[in-house]
């Protein structure tokens, strides 16, 4: 009893120990922001690498795809039928996207997917992450009035209100341009000089798959200057009254004020630049956006491959946060892409997609559905690879663990050395304390009820410095973007950079099972230094203890 | 046990101690042979360095003779494994000191308690706490000090410490109290009444009390008293007489006298 009484009184007087134990404190708190704030990295970073790979992909690396994918999909069933939830096939194929920004082709090497709208979301959340509320709901290739990301400033008009309004722009200034050529004409006529070979008014859109070199649009030095002007202008030259039906492939008369070419969602980042302005705000700088036209560039699927180069329409934008998707995706609609590749058996009419890609149950073992689908397709006969969602994002989930792991080692040698603080500081104690330690074994105290005071003061204020390091800790977590602005508005320095990191908020999460162990873990390094002291106290002679002074 | 009361309540025999300084023997006890008496105030009464401090930590157990045996009640103390001599400390015995060694974290009622703690696990403390309370308060009500129970040691006065320290030291019903110069940090007037205290337990409990002292005033005071010097008793007398007997008396008393002294 009297051990708890004077280890309780020990810690209320002796500010000393309290002051060694600070450092277990912060070394406590640090530990569990850093470890919360990992896991809160990792999760999400899982979450949305989960979330757009799903679980399982079989890819087929023919550049025609692996034909009839229903019965693919069939004797997967068969194999592995009890743990799938969900299956979509798609087609990926490697691409070239073109913008044209300013009068200048600007291309980008992407991933092109042609998706099945229906069934695409079943295995990824494809949709969660595009920028319109509806199509978040639903997928749709056709284009939306407006409407897009409206909580987001700085992004710029876009939809078929966008699309029109520069299309009337465009033929204006065509009008115009026309109007001044026809006067130069004039004027040259006039003069009796030779009329110019130029001709724009003559330019004519043939087709979507159109020609390389119609794209050389010079610009007259009026048309820059308005903002509009600087979005893409690859818009048809087509008088109004031809208006008509054009579908697919077939030219002819194409009106881009009413009407649309296939649609395209482009990964954010592939047409968009995170930039700083001069006030150090990051602003997102799009080249296109949705409402506008593209053009993709991508082998046909025949056995010798033709550079094909089709017209779309970008219908959305898809954002989910990971660079690596952002910039290299963009999703197009499974039957056209199917269609454009020729990957549809004239004959029989049988699609061939590239890849099928699998949604499994709550709780099933991805591995051992791997495993049982490479038997089936063994590597050596099928040019499938057959992989989870981990092994392809394997790398990189290994470098955040890896991380964490040092941070945690790193964290708990701070932890270690402050022990060893805490150790000095009880060689004082036990020294300042000798008398009393004398006084108790004349009483009749124990050795090891001597050393069991100081064993539980040790313990005592592992726990209370701890604890203080574990409140502070969740209260930093807690409020650790509000501490971030501060930090920024203090230093001037950006803690957290969204241009780098593609989250607005710091992810947090806080894991009851760490909080418990590095809690522990303090409160046992703390208990561990005071065992020497403690043995040193246990060990005093008490008529040596009695007469110290 | 045998309590008759013939049986000396504590005794020593033939004790022998020796400090060693590199690799120097200092003998501080030559072979000492004491026999309390139950009831009895007993002073020993020497100059510093003639051993009686240690002799005294001897009878406590706090340290071991190199030769000689302490008994107490009939019963070998001396040689008993740790946990006894801590319970003989704690239940058989009271001890005070020159210093007090009050712990200065507790207040005067927790020192009171502090035996009692000692000898009881946290379980049991609490389950006599009441009980145990009440014969702390009973202690401190008698030395005179129930009015300061609340006081840390920080805010009492020697005296008061020392009223502390014995109503401590009675905490745990002892038969015997050792006392290590209880009046030695003390003016002659508050010695005087902690003296008092002394005699009244004496007479009042039949406590038995050895008290150790170098002023022969104070040892006056004693039922029986015993002198030493250099290691060795060297008087026994009693105060009833108006004149101390010598035990042995030799000339080379005076001559070993003058010999401590001047080593001390």
């Amino acid at each position: 009893m009297y051990r708890l009484l004077l280890c309780f009184r020990y810690l209320r007087t002796r500010y000393i120990a309290l002051a060694s134990i600070i450092s277990v404190t912060l070394g406590v708190a640090t530990l569990i922001v850093v470890n919360s704030v990992m896991a809160g990295f990792s999760a999400e970073m899982h979450e949305r690498l989960h979330g757009l790979a799903s679980d399982v992909l079989i890819e087929c690396h023919a550049s025609g795809g692996m034909p009839d994918p229903d019965a693919h999909l069939e004797e997967i069933r068969r194999i592995v039928g009890d743990d799938i939830e969900g299956a979509s096939v798609s087609v990926h194929v490697p691409s070239m996207l073109g913008i044209d920004f300013n009068g200048q082709l600007i291309t980008r090497h992407v991933n092109l997917v042609g998706i099945d709208a229906a069934t695409y979301d079943t295995v990824s959340q494809f949709g969660r992450y595009l920028i319109h509320p509806e199509n978040q709901k639903q997928v749709d290739f056709n284009l939306r009035e407006s409407g897009f990301a409206e909580n987001r400033e700085n992004f710029p008009a876009s939809g078929w209100h966008y699309r029109r309004a520069r299309v009337a722009y465009e033929r204006a200034l065509d009008e115009e341009r026309a109007r001044v050529e026809a006067m130069n004409r004039e004027v040259a006529r006039l003069s009796n000089t030779l009329p110019h070979g130029t001709n724009e008014a003559a330019k004519t859109d043939d087709g979507l798959i159109e020609d390389e070199s119609l794209h050389g649009e010079t610009l007259d030095s009026d048309a820059p200057e308005n903002l509009a002007a600087a979005g893409p202008s690859l818009g048809p030259l087509l008088p109004p009254e031809l208006n008509g039906g054009a579908t697919d492939g077939v030219a002819a008369t194409f009106d881009p004020a009413t009407e649309q070419y296939p649609g395209i969602i482009l990964g954010i980042s592939t047409c968009s630049n995170k930039l700083r302005d001069e006030a150090g705000n990051v602003r997102d700088h799009y080249y296109c956006r949705p409402g506008d036209d593209i053009r993709m560039m991508f082998p046909s699927a025949s056995e010798n491959p033709k550079v094909l180069n089709q017209k779309f329409t970008v219908v959305d934008l898809y954002e989910s946060g990971m660079s690596e998707y952002d910039s290299t995706f963009a999703f197009v609609r499974l039957d056209q892409l199917q269609e454009f590749r020729g990957m549809i058996d004239p004959i029989s009419g049988v699609k061939s997609v590239t890849t099928i890609q699998l949604k499994l149950i709550e709780g099933a073992d991805l591995n051992a559905v791997r495993d049982a689908l490479r038997k089936r397709f063994p590597p050596d006969q099928f040019a499938y690879s057959i992989q989870t969602w981990r092994d392809m994002q394997g790398p990189l989930l290994a470098a955040v663990r890896l991380e964490t792991t040092i941070l945690n080692i790193l964290l708990f040698l701070i932890i270690a050395v402050a022990g060893f603080g805490i150790l000095a500081t009880f060689f004082m104690i036990v020294v300042e304390k000798t008398r009393d330690i004398g006084t108790l074994k004349a009483l009749g105290a124990s050795g090891s009820g001597v050393m069991s005071i100081f064993l539980s003061y040790g313990l005592l204020l592992g726990i209370v410095g701890s604890g203080v390091g574990l409140l502070g800790g969740i209260l930093f977590v807690d409020n650790i973007n509000a501490i971030a602005g501060v930090i920024e508005r203090l230093t001037g320095q950006e803690v957290f950079d969204p241009t780098v990191y593609y989250f607005t908020e710091i992810p947090t999460i806080l894991n009851p099972f760490t909080l418990v162990w590095v809690m522990a873990g303090a409160v046992a390094i703390a208990t561990a230094a005071s065992v020497l002291p403690a043995m040193r106290a246990a060990r005093m002679h008490p008529v040596t203890a009695l007469r110290f002074e | 046990m045998n309590h008759s009361s013939d049986t000396p309540i504590l005794q020593a025999r033939g004790i022998r101690k020796s400090y060693y300084k590199n690799q120097i023997e200092l003998p501080v006890l030559r072979g000492v042979d004491v026999a309390f008496a139950r009831g009895e105030l007993s002073a020993l009464v020497g100059r510093s360095g003639s051993g009686k401090s240690t002799l005294m930590h001897l009878l406590a157990t706090l340290d071991q003779p190199d030769q000689g045996e302490v008994w107490f009640n009939g019963e070998r103390v001396d040689n008993l494994h740790r946990r006894g001599r801590d319970r003989y400390r704690n239940h058989e015995i009271g001890i005070i000191f020159q210093f007090y060694h009050l712990l200065p974290e507790l207040t005067a009622l927790e020192n009171v308690l502090t035996p009692a703690m000692i000898s009881r696990s946290v379980l049991g403390y609490f389950r006599q706490r009441k009980s145990l309370t009440a014969r702390a308060e009973a202690m401190l009500d008698r030395v005179g000090l129930l009015d300061r129970k609340t006081h840390k040691p920080c805010e009492m006065s020697g005296g008061e410490m020392q009223r502390v320290a014995i109503a401590r030291s009675l905490m745990s019903e002892p038969q015997l109290l050792l006392a290590d110069e209880p009046t030695g940090n003390l003016d002659t007037e508050t010695g005087e009444s902690i003296l008092q205290l002394l005699r009244q337990l004496n007479t009042e409990d039949d406590l038995t009390i050895v008290m150790i002292t170098h002023d022969d005033a104070i040892a006056e005071r004693a039922d029986r008293c015993y002198r030493m010097q250099d290691g060795l008793l060297v008087d026994r007398f009693e105060n009833e007489l108006a004149n101390p007997t010598p035990v042995a008396s030799n000339p080379t008393t005076a001559s070993q006298q003058t010999r401590t002294s001047s080593a001390a």
